[in-house]
């Protein structure tokens, strides 16, 4: 199908994601931080493009879903090709075991020291 | 200290060593002021979002017993706070109703804990929420968010929201970032105490 990028087009979201609804993004956590490894090239679809240029410094997955004005779910299928194509990477946060396993007590020191800095 | 935002329209991006995000969720009624608490302690004015989730006809409410898929959308909003240069929390308001409960996996899987903002004009808004996160094992506070002079003290509260004496409830005004960050300060407390008890495993 051809893209047909247009705010007001009811389809957007099948032709941003040219009409994938799932695929292996269900690892990108909201706070997933992603950095751009390259810059866009020409030809680039718009929002790959705007990733690529937002994502020159690190930038959670929830964040690029406001600018972006588009679903995390979708985000997270724009993420799938630029991670497959190698032009960012993810920082995922700390792995979360089971539900009721606490983070260490170092890292919530680190939490307790920044907050009382604010 | 003055509120962190300029007027310019693009926020102060991340730091480049930026590398591992934290999530705190602050659940509640409508209009008990989750919002205003993200805002309150917030580096960057309160950014909205939605998720779109699958449902695979399951919902509670739903006696026609739908077969297939539905597809429904929610709205949060969230707000970041810059911990040091490598950590940077989340904070993610959320609402806590009852119909939204198929959002509530999501945000909390991973998250540090919660806070439950109570207003007790309606408290009856608060009862799924602290009953959720029990079921998932997610640490929380609950915080007074009080419109004008609080009627009962905490200890009648806690009595009416029969919450147990280990899950702290503090007073907070949510306009207030020196307030809010106690509220913080309070859950990650919590979360330090529950930590370090577990930590010697013998
Ligand atoms: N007096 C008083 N008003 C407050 C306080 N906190 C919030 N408000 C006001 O209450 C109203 C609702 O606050 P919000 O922060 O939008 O509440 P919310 O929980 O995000 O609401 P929804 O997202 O609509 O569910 C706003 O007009 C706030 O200014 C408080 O501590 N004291
Ligand atoms: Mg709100």
């Amino acid at each position: 199908m051809k893209p047909r990028l247009d705010d007001e087009d009811p389809d957007r979201l099948y032709t941003i994601t040219g009409g994938r609804s799932r695929v292996g993004g269900g690892s990108l956590d909201l706070v997933t931080l992603i950095v751009s490894e390259s810059e866009p090239t020409a030809g680039m679809q718009s929002e790959h493009a705007r990733i690529l240029r937002t994502c020159r410094r690190p930038t959670a997955v929830v964040e690029l879903s406001a600018d972006l004005g588009l679903p995390v779910s979708v985000v997270r299928i724009l993420l799938c090709d630029l991670l497959d194509a190698g032009v960012v990477t993810a920082r995922h946060p700390r792995p979360t075991h089971s539900p009721d396993a606490l983070p260490s007590p170092e890292l919530l020191k680190r939490v307790l020291l920044g907050l009382r800095k604010l | 200290m003055a509120y962190g935002n300029s007027d310019t329209a693009a926020r102060a991006p991340l730091r480049a060593g930026a590398r591992h995000g934290l999530k705190i969720v602050v659940v509640g009624g409508f209009g008990v002021g989750k919002t205003t608490m993200v805002r309150s302690v917030s580096e960057i004015r309160p950014l909205s979002t939605e998720e779109t989730m699958t449902t695979a006809g399951v919902g509670v409410d739903d006696t026609t017993a739908v077969r297939g898929k539905t597809t429904t959308t929610v709205a949060f909003d969230f707000g970041r706070i810059t911990l040091d240069d490598e950590f940077v929390l989340y904070l993610f308001g959320a609402p806590g109703q009852e119909r939204f409960w198929f959002l509530w996996d999501q945000l909390f899987a991973g998250t540090l804990g919660a806070v439950v903002l109570v207003d007790t004009r309606r408290l009856e808004d608060s009862w799924y929420a602290i009953d959720r996160l029990e079921h998932h094992g997610t640490p929380f506070v609950v915080a007074r968010n009080n419109f004008g002079a609080p009627r009962h003290t905490l200890d009648q509260l806690r009595d009416a929201l029969d919450l147990p004496r280990h899950v702290p409830l503090v007073d907070c005004d949510a306009r207030r970032r020196d307030s809010s960050k106690a509220v913080l300060v309070a859950l990650v407390d919590h979360l330090f105490a529950l930590s370090s008890a577990r930590e010697p495993t013998p």
